[in-house]
């Protein structure tokens, strides 16, 4: 039985009743459905506040982080009064303010091996608006085993992808990327940058699939992989099929439960060949103290580099510093930093794999520094 | 056959940011063999040790998965269209 709308409901919900596709049986529907958004971030936003709007009976929002004044080129579910504090509560008491009339199931965790199932296991449908592939991998597994529809939404720089995996009998995300990437390989968007409209569009279109599947009408993108382009501004799809030999979803699966997702995704692995050595900002600062520092190679973009900068770093950016190896003696020695330590280790890697034998990594990068050693640098 | 393959954003670094190539091939495997002469950086990133394509990347041919084809045997037309479309993980931060 749908719960009944009440009048005011009714009234709030007009412009979806008149639409003959959805009527009061459709909205009734979204009252009765269950929706669990895994991110309230650049795509989790826009998820909240439409599906709030749509009138989604319970909406689970979990995230673990808080907010941040670089969040707020693309998360508009905050402001500026929000800085510093839970997303998850901003998210709650805004989503209260703008609809009454539903449920708000905040989780003030990260989802986990040890808590997806848990989670998950009530609602009716799940929407991935994180930014790793750990947590893709594991919404999608819990998933699969627990048979919910996955909405799935991803963006990069200027790109976005959606789809609905895991729904009447299309493919899962294992089927279409058996394996992620190995860490370092694709930069995060922290490192790569991204388009703020650009989560707007992939989120829109993924409300757009959970409100398609709640209330049954049209057709759902299982199947197919919608890929956004902002700039050339094209739609394209592509076609996915089930794959029967997925390690998941296949016809003899291998995966029946769920695993160590950051050691799966190479993240937990020290790496096996790593030749370069790393330290931290304060024994940076002692070697700066004690006039023993190597030379300090800042490998950021000229635009970070204005926000802030060690003293007495040089400044080559990560794309142009292939063509500049011949100028640094092999057996000089060098300490790479960037914003988190990610890109550094990349270039680190490059030089030992030319024969450089002194190298070195900022471990947490320019931010660790800030935090640490120098609190007056402007942190991005 | 004379034919196109569309880079995606996450690659372009290793193809001097062009996001089309123009190329000639026969099939999905040559055409691949001639972007990665052309562009060696890409190699690693699309390729393991042995050839085979990476588990987190997908070539879809006139946007059917090359997987669903013949594989790298898929045979191409004039004008096809090869697309390779990596893993991506963003969205939340
Ligand atoms: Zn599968």
């Amino acid at each position: 039985m749908s719960p009944s709308l009440t009048p005011s409901e009714l009234s709030r919900y007009s412009r979806h009743i008149m639409l003959p596709e959805m009527g009061v049986e459709g909205q009734q529907a979204l009252k009765a459905a269950s929706v669990l958004i895994v991110g309230a971030g650049g795509l989790g936003s826009p998820l909240c506040l439409y599906l709030a709007a749509a009138g989604i009976g319970t909406l689970g929002i979990i995230d673990n982080d808080t907010v941040d004044e670089t969040n707020l080129q693309r998360q508009i579910l905050y402001n500026m009064d929000d800085i510093g504090l839970s997303k998850v509560d901003c998210a709650t008491s805004r989503l209260r303010k703008l609809n009454p009339y539903i449920n708000i199931q905040p989780y003030h965790t990260a989802l986990s091996s040890q808590n997806a199932l848990d989670i998950i296991q009530p609602y009716d449908l799940v929407i991935d608006g994180t930014d790793n592939f750990p947590t893709r991998y594991l919404v999608n597994d819990a998933c699969v085993l627990l048979n919910k529809p996955n909405v799935y939404g991803s963006i990069f720089r200027f790109e976005g992808q959606a789809t609905v995996f895991n729904y009447s009998k299309g493919p899962c995300y294992r089927c279409l990327y058996p394996a992620p990437p190995p860490p370092g390989l694709v930069p995060s968007c922290a490192e790569g940058g991204v388009l703020g409209i650009l989560p707007a569009i992939i989120a829109s279109i993924q409300a757009t699939e959970a409100i398609k599947i709640i209330t049954g009408i049209g057709t759902t993108l299982t199947g197919r992989l919608l890929i956004y382009e902002a700039l050339d501004m094209k739609f394209d799809e592509l076609t996915i099929v089930r794959d029967q030999h997925c390690c998941l979803c296949g016809e003899q699966p291998t995966i029946k439960g769920l695993t160590n997702y950051q050691q799966f995704c190479g993240i937990a692995d020290t790496p096996i060949d790593v030749t370069y050595g790393e330290i931290a900002s304060q024994e940076l600062k002692t070697l700066i103290d004690t006039n023993t520092a190597p030379t300090i190679i800042d490998v950021r973009e000229p635009y970070e580099r204005e926000i802030c900068h060690i003293e007495g770093s040089q400044h080559i950016p990560m794309q142009q510093i292939s063509n500049h190896l011949q100028e640094f003696d092999p057996n000089q020695e060098l300490l790479f930093y960037c914003k988190l330590g990610g890109r550094s280790a990349k270039v680190c890697q490059l030089f030992t794999d030319n024969g450089y034998q002194r190298v070195t990594n900022l471990k947490g990068g320019i931010m660790a520094w800030a935090n640490e050693i120098d609190t007056t640098l402007t942190q991005y | 056959m004379n034919i196109t393959i569309r880079i995606p954003s996450p690659l372009r670094r290793f193809t001097e940011q062009a996001a089309q190539i123009e190329l000639n091939a026969n099939t999905v495997g040559e055409a691949l063999m001639a972007l990665n002469a052309q562009y060696p950086d890409l190699q690693t990133q699309l390729m393991d040790e042995q050839g085979k394509l990476r588990n987190f990347v997908n070539i879809f041919h006139n946007k059917i998965d090359i997987k669903q084809l013949q594989g790298m045997e898929s045979t191409l037309d004039e004008g096809s269209e090869l697309r390779i479309v990596p893993a991506i993980a963003g969205g939340k931060k």
